[in-house]
């Protein structure tokens, strides 16, 4: 383990911390700027006080081909209100000063080649970003990026699929800083009912060729606290959850303030069901 | 005009210098390495190339003529102006070279069900037929806008034995179906091959389509030099996603005397969100899995389109032209709405054949260069496709 300072390895650190309380960390996912940037903030403060562990922030892009119907929506409501990722990185910095919780952007690669990969890093840092997630960005075109993101100090979190070979999962985990995301299904994001059939499988594939080494987290369809505890319990590290509640979002467009509430609920039982001890 | 690059020059498999590559979620990576192999292994293989001449040839009506438009060289005044046919291609375009190609190695790699896009549905007709004949169940993705406009080509899909998915999320256009058709393709991976209509999208689609394609360039070669007795002075073909035109490019890229003409969509103007221009009004950047020249605001989001015809309507553009136009082997154009439509009237009336609205855009921009060109030259233009399907929307501007 790194030495870690407050700013830095901030990731690394709260999966450490985690782990000695025998808990897997809740990462909470919400779209930019959605629906509108008031809401936004107040919803992300929701997902805080509810308990995430960290949060997850997506810069809405026009074309986002990892996401389904849920994601699709919310990054369209985000753009149509003139939301840029500049605005968002200006969000996580107010939150940030607020709320000591580690952040992760995740970002298509176009919005931040079009500002240009050394300025996104440095702005992301300076806000307050800890993590990166580039759905678009597999580990053989990135190396510029990733040598960037060294340079200013935010984790390159790569993703490895249930069809991921085990070489390629070697450099993928090899790459990986913060945490490795893995994609629990064959599919885009969305939330689903049940578990997909090789999610627990992956789960350990990856763990025991992760030794330790790097937290693993579990994303994609994870909608319910029984998907949460089922991949922690089977050794993931984590469990992210997106369109499950990115949907709250887009069924409370008429009344944000209940949005919140449902939100900090949902988050709460999320939480509750990383706690191996209690589960 | 600096004429260096040559193929050769290509960095590694996939790369267009930097363009290309293969910027996709990581389930694509294994199915795309999967795609690779089996087009090497089947590429070099006599039988599957046999297999293929035989199906190009008595399916698809290869070759095609290179046909001098005497009509249109004498009113123009310049460059002997010579058509490759590809508009007599059985479909009607040159869509069916690739689509018939891919379609046997996805029967030769196991595959039963193909997924394509679309956008003005003749890559979804040319996958329909090539299914329908080799035995494959194919499902086409198109944005309903796009529906809509092409009703036509819907029904013949259909009548083929495809299964049409309406396309509504973002501009409900061809950009949107072919990420509708990534994402069903990241679902599916194991039974699914998706057929991919340009020379677009992640390595290797570029090369493969690209390969496909040359079919055309490497029969008017040899048609120009037996029927002109030497190569020409340009090639001028139009420019979506960019497949008909690599396609003729390629037999002429090492023939440094020979300028290779793209034309893109000009539209109403070259303002944000008028034309399909992405090289031309566009700059660098990375979509549907290749870092290539898009439209694009100042913050990344894509740009929607418009151009006349439905074919050329694509934010992105196949890697190769972005590499071809950075080092200056490939000059790329716009041809306005008004100036092709212009020129389907003039070929239409001149030489009794009626173009595709995409390839009159080449027509047109063809008559411009032939008329600056001695009478002793000659140029070809890709006739990439018929009119028949543009019709509708061409009776709209041109009442008789
Ligand atoms: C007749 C015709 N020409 C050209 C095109 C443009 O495609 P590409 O640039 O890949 O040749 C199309 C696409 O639908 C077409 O139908």
């Amino acid at each position: 383990m790194p030495n870690t300072s407050h700013d830095d390895d901030r990731i690394e650190a709260k999966f450490g911390e985690l782990r000695g309380l025998r808990e897997g960390a809740l990462i909470a996912y919400l779209t930019g700027g959605d629906p509108d940037p008031k809401t936004f903030l107040a919803n992300s403060t929701a997902l805080i006080e509810g308990g995430a562990d960290i949060v997850e922030i997506g810069i809405p892009f026009s074309d986002p081909i990892a996401d389904g119907p849920v994601i699709q929506a919310s990054s369209m409501r985000a753009l149509s209100n003139g939301t840029t990722p500049l605005r968002i990185l200006d969000m996580i910095r107010e939150l940030s000063t607020e709320f000591p919780v580690p952040f992760v952007v995740l970002s298509y690669y176009n919005p931040i080649l079009a500002m240009g990969l050394g300025r996104f890093l440095q702005k992301a840092r300076e806000s307050g970003v800890d993590g990166i997630v580039v759905p678009d960005l597999p580990v053989e075109e990135s190396e510029e990026f990733r040598n960037l993101s060294l340079k200013h100090n935010v984790d390159t979190i790569y993703l490895a699929a249930p069809n991921t070979s085990r070489t390629r999962l070697r450099t993928v985990l090899d790459k990986s800083k913060g945490f490795l995301y893995l994609v629990s299904l064959y599919g885009v994001t969305g939330p689903r009912d049940s578990l997909s059939p090789q999610a627990l499988e992956a789960v350990r594939a990856v763990k025991s060729l992760a030794r330790g080494k790097i937290p693993v987290s579990v994303g994609f369809g994870i909608s319910q606290p029984e998907h949460v505890s089922a991949v922690i319990q089977s050794g993931a590290d984590g469990a992210i959850v997106g369109s499950a509640l990115v949907r709250i979002v887009g069924n409370h467009l008429d009344d944000p303030s209940d949005a919140e509430t449902q939100l900090k609920k949902t988050v709460q039982s999320l939480k509750e069901a990383t706690r191996l001890s209690s589960n | 005009m600096k004429k260096h690059a040559e193929p050769r020059t290509y960095s590694k498999p996939g790369k267009f210098g930097k363009y290309g590559g293969q910027y996709v979620p990581e389930t694509l990576m294994e199915p795309l390495r999967a795609l690779e192999e089996a087009y090497n292994r089947f590429s070099r293989d006599p039988s599957f190339k046999k297999e293929l001449a035989g199906w190009l040839d008595d399916f698809a009506g290869r070759p095609t003529p290179l046909y001098l438009a005497s009509n249109l060289t004498r009113h123009v005044g310049g460059a002997r102006i010579y058509l490759k046919r590809e508009d007599l291609l059985h479909s009607g375009a040159h869509k069916i070279n690739n689509t018939l190609g891919q379609a046997l190695l996805a029967k030769k790699m196991g595959k039963r069900r193909i997924i394509a896009e679309t956008g003005a549905g003749q890559h979804g007709v040319a996958t329909a037929m090539a299914c329908a004949a080799l035995g494959l169940h194919a499902e086409v993705y198109m944005g309903s806008e796009d529906m809509d406009r092409q009703k036509l080509n819907v029904y013949r899909m259909k009548m083929l034995g495809a299964k049409v998915h309406p396309v509504e999320s973002g501009s409900k256009t061809l950009k949107d179906a072919i990420s509708e058709a990534l994402r069903d393709w990241v679902t599916n991976v194991q039974d699914t091959y998706y057929l991919l209509g340009s020379v677009v999208g992640p390595h290797p689609y570029p090369t493969m389509v690209r390969d496909y394609q040359s079919v055309i360039g490497k029969e008017a070669r040899k048609q120009i030099l037996r029927q002109e007795g030497k190569l020409p002075k340009a090639i001028v073909a139009c420019v979506g996603g960019g497949s008909n035109s690599i396609g003729i490019f390629h037999s002429f890229l090492h023939e440094v005397d020979v300028d290779l003409y793209g034309v893109e969509a000009g539209g109403e103007s070259l303002s944000p969100g008028q034309n399909a221009a992405p090289l031309v009004a566009g700059r660098e950047g990375v979509l549907h899995g290749m870092m290539t020249y898009v439209l694009q605001d100042e913050v990344g989001q894509v740009q929607t389109t418009r151009s006349i015809s439905a074919g050329l309507d694509y934010p992105g553009v196949g890697p190769e032209h972005a590499f071809l136009m950075t080092a200056g082997r490939a000059k790329y154009v716009t041809v306005s709405n008004e100036e092709a439509l212009e020129a389907f009237e003039s070929l239409s009336q001149l030489e009794g054949i009626m173009p595709a609205l995409e390839s009159a855009h080449a027509i047109s921009y063809a008559m411009k260069l032939a008329k600056s060109l001695g009478t002793k030259d000659s140029i070809i233009v890709n006739l990439s496709g018929r009119g028949d399907k543009d019709l509708e929307i061409i009776a709209k501007h041109l009442p008789r």
